[in-house]
Order: structure tokens, then C-alpha cells, then sequence
């Protein structure tokens, strides 16, 4: 039992370990990054990255992937920076209905059976088409009270840290503690044996997947609330970001295996990786592949570390 | 009316038929579980027990005939209803989350363990119920089921359905539940059943060794070829009539005309005995070798492992002396996009080649040549494969494996599920092949092939129990070995 510990213990270790390597890295780079702004400067912009982290990972914990996690985003923070100042029923409304949308997407997906990918990647079109309708040259701005919260001056401990630990907790209790969440994971690990205890298996996917658009709108919003005003195409990066997010924090691509602790810390990361490397002038063209890099060294150590397991 | 005093049945099924396409799964099966007994379910391998297990379990509906739980008619069926009416199944493939923890597991199966603090109360529920069918076992409930051994896990399912939240189970069905515990632990669940059945709880048992059958249930039925033959109390049993009950009711034609392969003809396969193997595993150059015993008892295993020895999958030889033919054609068969013909010719491309590129002249004489000599039933053998019949398919695959020089074919069971006209045209070519000095290794569920081979090895629990030759080669010998037990 002890040796089943140790290697969940392992899986969590990893994206922590590496997030507290690259911390340091930073704080030697640069010294003055050690302080209440400087931490709140390099961590701003990591929690709309880690509620969509969060938004994938519920889609990931079900067997499926989100290719349209980006756009959805966008969208999203289109509708909040034109509707939610001016006219809050009518976003609210929109907001509502494109998380039915998300539910009705994973309906579909389960009973015809279909490849999640490819209909994500034709959903990612539709919302991007959507997001320009809305909102066709960048502008809008955001709502007051949205703004005064992603940029609380909250005491001692900068708001995005403490954003980012209020999102991995109800994550982990949404997730990894109640029944709903049981039933989520179960479904990634065995959906026939959930069938037949008696479950709706197409009941969960939709909810899971109602859950993870709510996830997404949160984090369109969180991200307005950052910089103030849209664009269509303001989080495109979030598909990848998120996915790579979730497999840093120790998450599986099938099996059900997942870790909202480790989602939000691996979200954390991908954004740190992004300013280290700033701090050390490479150009941004680069940021990508490094972002990538970082990536294979942490899934290569995970690999060396099941393989002495087995 | 006079009512009768007797509870009504846990169960009661009648006239229960399933078809799979041709197949006959279910032919009109009455089945009643009473309270209070444990009814043993034995027969051999497409006798239709895992399909009424299914039935019963509400996992699927039969085409005709009905069903009713604890005497009321089940409507709506499916699985809410089965456990509505107290039916809970142990499943022979382990069936747990393999992500969740034991707790987590727990509360899947068990819709009742609603509310706060549900996690305590489910771990100390599986806990104890761990503790009463298998005392002294050192499984830690809060764990990971992925972390536990296949024992374990066998363990944990086996409690998780004996277990009471809202209400106590009335029906549990047991699909080999033994198959991966050792000895000592088969006899604590068995002792078990007998508590559980004694306090007025029913059990369907289906189990490979009679001994359990015969020293648990109380009444045994035998089912063969999607019927109930033989419903008795167990007192009417001994091992060995309960094997004669499975067999044939029409005793089989003698072995088909033993062919006479010499016996100094080369040895192609030659293994030194497995662990628990009563004897290794040879084939002479044109013999028919059969491999026996019920299903997933190691046969598919055997024969994967004599291909893996034979070929390399780093830089394989072309062309390979060994073929295989699959079993599952949908999974690993047929490429349902091609053409026949395609499907035919990727067997040995290189034969068909010159200078990298593929001989069109060469691959159409190909097919027109194994069209005449399968007679696969299609017009044009550009047709899609899927086209054909499933029948028609598997004489493709054949036909893939027999167009190459391979010397060794090994066949997964792959005749199926297919039509009797079909099986013979393919057992004409495979004597003809044997004949010309081609090895067959014949993996079959179904009698009449086993017949058809020169030498049988019959498996149980992943080893080789018993080689039967020529004469020996019968329903009787094969049930017998296959199911321990039987008094040696």
C-alpha cells in the first residue's frame, strides 16, 4: 500500500518540484520579481490559464479532449467585455446557452460515439465565427466589478496566488471528493462497469461537460477582468496551454487518472516557464518551442519514474 | 384459485431467445431462481451461459420471451430494473474503475450511499463485509484498485456486491468468481455463499471446477447449445455424470477418417512443457493440431506467443514462415476500407512485386486464382470487403494466410459465428493444405473442428492438462479435461 502512496505522491511531486525549480530560477534571474508585485506580476495572467486548465481537465477525466477550449475562451471573453458592462441579463443569457451548448456537445458525442476531437475542432470554428460577429475589431471593456476583483489588492499574499489556490481547492472538491465527481472519473476509467450499476452515462458526459464550459466562461471572464477590454482571438493559445497544463499536473490522457491540485499547479508552471524565459531574453518566437520543451523533460521524467515502479 | 405459499421466484425467465445474426445464443430458455438456493450453471464453451447471465443482469434484452424479478414482470428492463429487484453480478472480467479507490468503487455500485460523510460509511461498510467473506485478508480500503493484485481485485468486486446499504442483495451471480483466487480464499467464498444462501439469500454460480459446483449449489442446471438439457438437485450429480450431461446429446460420427500424417514427418514446433503443462507442444510438418478447453483459458495466449517466437517485429523476415488468422475480424482482421482483392493480396505484397512497385497482372491472378479455389461468393473481387459476408470475410483472411509460402498457419477461432456451408468449404482447404505439408495450429470453441484436428492439446488455467490422439479425439475426453474435478 505504501508503494501506491508513494507513486500518487510521485505524480503530484513532479509538476511541484518543477514549478519551485523554475521559481527560483526566476528569483536568481531577477531578484526583484521576489516581492508582492513581482509575484503578482509573473502569476497574473496564470488564472483564466488555470480555470481552463480545469475546464480540460474535466473533458480529459471523461476520455475525451477539447480542441475548442481556446476559442470557447475567446468567445466568452467577447461576450463578457460587450454585453456584461452594458446589458448583463442578455450575457448572462448568451453565457447560459453556450454552456447548455457544451452539454449538448457532449451528448452528442456519446450516443453517436463520435471522436471528441473532431467535433471540438468543428465547434473551435463555430465559437471563433461567433466571437468575431460579436465583437469584429478589439475593443469592449470590462465590468467594474470584474475588474476591482482580478485586481484586488488583497493583503500580504498577491490575489493571483490566492485565486489560484481558491480554483485548485473547489476544483479538487468538485472533482476528486463529491459523488459527481466520482462518477466523472469513473466513467474515464470503466464506463461499462458505471452502466451497469444502473448510472446514465450519457447523463455524466453531459454534465461533465456542462461543468467544463462553465470553467471556460470563468476564465474568459477572468481574463477581461486582466486586460480590460476583448478581441477574438485573445486566447487561441489556451487549447494547447490547458492541454499541456493537465498532462504536466500529472494527468493521463485515458484511464480517468487526473489531479485538479496538479492541473493548477502545471497551468502555473506553463505561465512561469513563459516569463523565465523572458527574463533571459529569448524572443517570443521561441517561447513556444521551449514551453514545449519543458514539457518532455517533465513527461520523460515521469515515464523513468513509472518505469522503475513496474 | 389456490395460491401457493411458496415465495416467488428471485428470478423467473420464460422462453428467453437471443439471436447474434445467425447464431442462436438463447433458444427458448426457462429459467426460475428460487430464494434461498444457489444454482449451479455449467456447459461448455457458446452454451449460452454468459448470454442468460446477461439477461438476468439486465444488460441485455432478449428478443423474446420474458422476465420477471421477484414476480413482478419486468417491463421497462434493462439494468435499473434487474437491481430493483435485488439482482447484483459479479462479472467474469474484473469490472472495477481501475483510477478510483476502493471506497469510490463503492459508491459507484451503490446509488443508496447518498449524503454527507458517504466516504466513511462506505469504507467501513466494505471493510466489514471484506472481513466477513474473507477473513484475514490485508487489503487496505482506502487504496487505489489500479494498486491491487488481480486477487484483490477479484476480492473487492466479490464484496462490493455481497454488501448491504439500503437493502440486502437477493440474487448475486457468480461468473468464475474463483478463476484468480488461490485455493484457500475459492474456500472462503464458497463457504460464504453457502451462509449467504443458508440465510435465505439466492446465488447463481458458474464455475470451470466441478468440485465447487457440486459442493456448493443445490440444484444444478446444464445448459448446451442455448438450451437447458438437465435441471436437478445436486444429490443427482457426480463429476462425472455432470460431464456426460454436457456433451452431445447425438453421440459424434467417430473421428473423421483419422488421417495418417507419418509419424517421422519433420518436427516444426517442439516447446518443453509450460509450468503446470502436463506435456510441451509439438507439430509435425502437415499436421492439424487442435487447442481445446473452454475460452481464455490460455489458448489465444499460446498461439500469440508461438508467432511473437517465430517473427521479430524490429525488421521482420518477408516472407514469414508463419501466418495467423485472426479471430476477431472487425479488431484485427480486415482492413473494412479495401477491396477484397487488397485485403487478399497484402498477405505477401513482396511476392507480388517487381522493383518496388506492385504488379497488377500478377495481384488480379492472384485473387481470380483463390476466388475459384475459397469460393468466395462475390462477383468482383473489387468489391469493399465488407461487402461479403462474415462467412466470406474469414475465407479472405484464409485465403491472406494460405496465398503466402508460410509454413505454419495459426487460426484464433476464427470461424465464429459463421454459416455451416461456409465452414465446410474451409474445412476442405485446410485438409488439402495439411496435405501438401502445411502445419496447422487450430485454436477452437466449437467440437466438431477439434474433430476435425490429428492431435489435441486441452487447456485450463493457462496450461496444456491433457494431448489427445486420433481415437481419443471426443466430446467426452475434452469436456473432461477441460472442467477439474473429475475424480482422476
Amino acid at each position: 500500500m505504501k508503494k501506491g502512496l508513494s507513486a500518487k505522491t510521485m505524480r503530484l511531486m513532479i509538476p511541484v518540484v518543477s514549478l519551485v525549480v523554475l521559481l527560483v530560477a526566476v528569483f536568481w534571474l531577477q531578484p526583484r520579481a521576489m516581492s508582492y508585485m513581482g509575484m503578482n506580476l509573473l502569476f497574473n495572467l496564470a488564472v483564466p490559464i488555470a480555470l481552463a486548465t480545469i475546464a480540460q481537465m474535466v473533458i480529459i477525466a471523461v476520455n475525451d479532449l477539447d480542441l475548442s477550449i481556446g476559442t470557447f475562451v475567446s468567445f466568452a471573453a467577447c461576450v463578457t467585455a460587450v454585453y456584461l458592462p452594458t446589458d448583463p441579463l442578455t450575457g448572462i443569457l448568451i453565457l447560459a446557452l453556450a454552456i447548455g451548448a457544451y452539454a449538448l456537445m457532449g451528448v452528442i458525442i456519446h450516443l453517436r460515439d463520435l471522436p471528441s476531437i473532431v467535433v471540438t475542432l468543428g465547434m473551435s470554428f463555430v465559437w471563433g465565427g461567433l466571437a468575431v460577429l460579436i465583437l469584429p475589431a478589439p475593443g469592449g471593456t470590462a465590468p467594474v466589478w470584474l475588474r476591482a476583483l482580478m485586481t484586488a489588492a488583497t493583503p500580504v499574499i498577491p490575489f493571483a496566488i490566492i485565486a489560484s489556490i481558491v480554483i485548485a481547492l473547489v476544483a479538487h472538491l468538485i472533482v476528486m471528493r463529491s459523488t459527481f465527481g466520482v462518477a466523472i472519473r469513473g466513467v474515464g476509467g470503466n464506463a461499462r462497469s458505471v452502466a451497469r450499476a444502473g448510472w446514465s452515462v450519457l447523463k455524466i458526459k453531459a454534465m461533465a461537460y456542462a461543468l467544463s464550459g462553465l470553467f471556460s466562461v470563468l476564465a474568459g471572464m477572468a481574463l477581461v477582468g486582466l486586460t480590460t477590454s476583448a478581441d477574438a482571438n485573445i486566447a487561441l493559445r489556451y487549447t494547447l496551454l490547458s492541454i499541456a497544463g493537465v498532462i504536466l499536473g500529472g494527468g493521463e490522457f485515458v484511464g480517468g487518472r487526473v489531479s485538479p491540485l496538479g492541473a493548477v499547479v502545471g497551468a502555473l508552471t506553463l505561465t512561469l516557464a513563459g516569463s523565465f524565459l523572458s527574463f533571459l531574453r529569448i524572443s517570443p518566437d521561441w517561447q513556444i518551442g521551449a514551453q514545449g520543451a519543458v514539457l518532455i523533460i517533465v513527461l520523460g521524467l515521469r515515464l523513468l519514474l513509472s518505469r522503475r515502479e513496474a | 384459485m389456490n395460491m401457493t405459499l411458496e415465495p416467488p421466484p428471485v428470478v423467473s425467465a420464460r422462453g428467453v431467445r437471443v439471436a447474434f445474426g445467425a447464431v442462436k445464443a438463447l433458444d427458448g430458455v426457462d429459467l426460475d431462481i428460487l430464494p434461498g438456493e444457489a444454482l449451479g450453471l455449467v456447459g461448455h464453451n457458446g452454451a449460452g451461459k454468459s448470454t442468460i447471465v446477461n439477461v438476468i443482469n439486465g444488460g441485455l434484452t432478449p428478443h423474446e420471451g420474458r422476465l420477471a424479478y421477484g414476480g413482478q414482470e419486468s417491463v421497462a428492463g434493462g439494468v435499473g430494473s434487474a437491481r430493483a429487484g435485488g439482482v447484483r453480478c459479479v462479472f467474469q472480467e474484473l469490472s472495477l474503475c481501475p483510477n478510483l479507490t476502493i471506497v469510490e468503487n463503492t459508491r459507484l455500485m451503490h446509488r443508496g450511499l447518498t449524503g454527507f460523510g458517504w466516504r466513511k460509511r462506505a469504507l467501513a461498510l466494505i471493510s466489514q463485509t471484506l472481513g466477513d467473506i474473507f477473513p484475514g485478508h490485508r487489503i487496505d480500503c482506502t487504496g487505489t484498485v489500479g494498486d491491487l493484485s488481480i486477487a484483490e481485485r477479484q476480492m473487492v468486486e466479490i464484496a462490493i456486491n455481497f454488501m448491504t446499504v439500503t437493502e440486502a442483495p437477493r440474487l448475486v451471480i457468480l461468473d468464475e468468481p474463483t478463476s484468480s483466487l488461490d485455493a484457500a480464499l475459492a474456500e472462503q467464498l464458497m463457504a460464504h455463499v453457502r451462509r449467504f444462501v443458508g440465510a435465505g439469500g439466492s446465488v447463481l454460480l458458474i464455475s470451470h471446477i466441478l468440485g465447487e459446483i457440486l459442493s456448493t449449489s443445490t440444484r444444478i442446471v446444464v445448459m448446451k447449445d442455448g438450451k437447458v438439457v438437465v435441471t436437478k438437485p445436486v444429490a443427482g450429480f457426480t463429476a462425472k455424470s455432470l460431464v456426460e450431461a454436457m456433451g452431445s446429446v447425438i453421440k459424434e460420427k467417430g473421428h473423421a477418417a483419422a488421417r495418417a500424417v507419418a509419424g517421422d514427418a519433420p518436427e516444426v514446433i517442439n516447446l518443453p512443457a509450460s509450468r503446470g503443462s502436463v506435456c510441451g507442444f509439438s507439430a509435425r510438418k502437415g499436421e492439424i493440431i487442435g487447442l481445446a478447453g473452454l475460452g481464455g483459458h490460455g489458448q489465444t495466449d499460446t498461439l500469440l506467443s508461438l508467432y511473437r517466437a517465430r517473427s521479430s517485429n524490429w525488421w521482420p523476415k518477408r516472407p514469414e514462415d508463419i501466418a495467423f488468422v485472426a479471430g476477431d475480424r472487425s479488431l484485427n482482421g480486415t482492413f473494412p476500407l479495401w477491396s477484397i482483392l487488397r485485403n487478399l493480396s497484402i498477405g505477401d505484397l513482396g511476392a507480388l512485386s517487381s522493383r518496388f512497385a506492385i504488379d497488377h497482372g500478377r495481384e488480379e491472378a492472384l485473387g481470380e486464382d483463390w476466388k475459384a479455389k475459397t469460393a468466395i461468393r462475390t462477383p468482383d473481387m473489387h468489391n469493399p470487403i465488407l461487402s461479403l459476408s462474415g462467412g466470406n470475410q474469414q475465407k479472405v483472411l484464409f485465403a491472406r494466410a494460405l496465398s503466402t509460402p508460410a509454413a505454419i498457419v495459426l487460426m484464433d477461432d476464427p470461424m465464429r459465428g459463421v454459416d455451416i456451408g461456409t465452414k465446410q468449404d474451409v474445412y476442405a482447404i485446410i485438409r488439402a493444405e495439411a496435405e501438401a505439408g502445411r502445419t496447422f495450429v487450430w485454436y477452437s470453441t466449437e467440437m466438431d473442428e477439434i474433430c476435425l484436428c490429428d492431435r489435441v492439446y486441452v487447456f485450463r488455467d493457462g496450461a496444456i492438462v491433457a494431448e489427445l490422439k486420433g481415437e481419443e479425439i471426443s466430446e467426452d475426453h475434452v469436456l473432461a479435461a477441460s472442467f477439474s474435478g473429475e475424480a482422476a
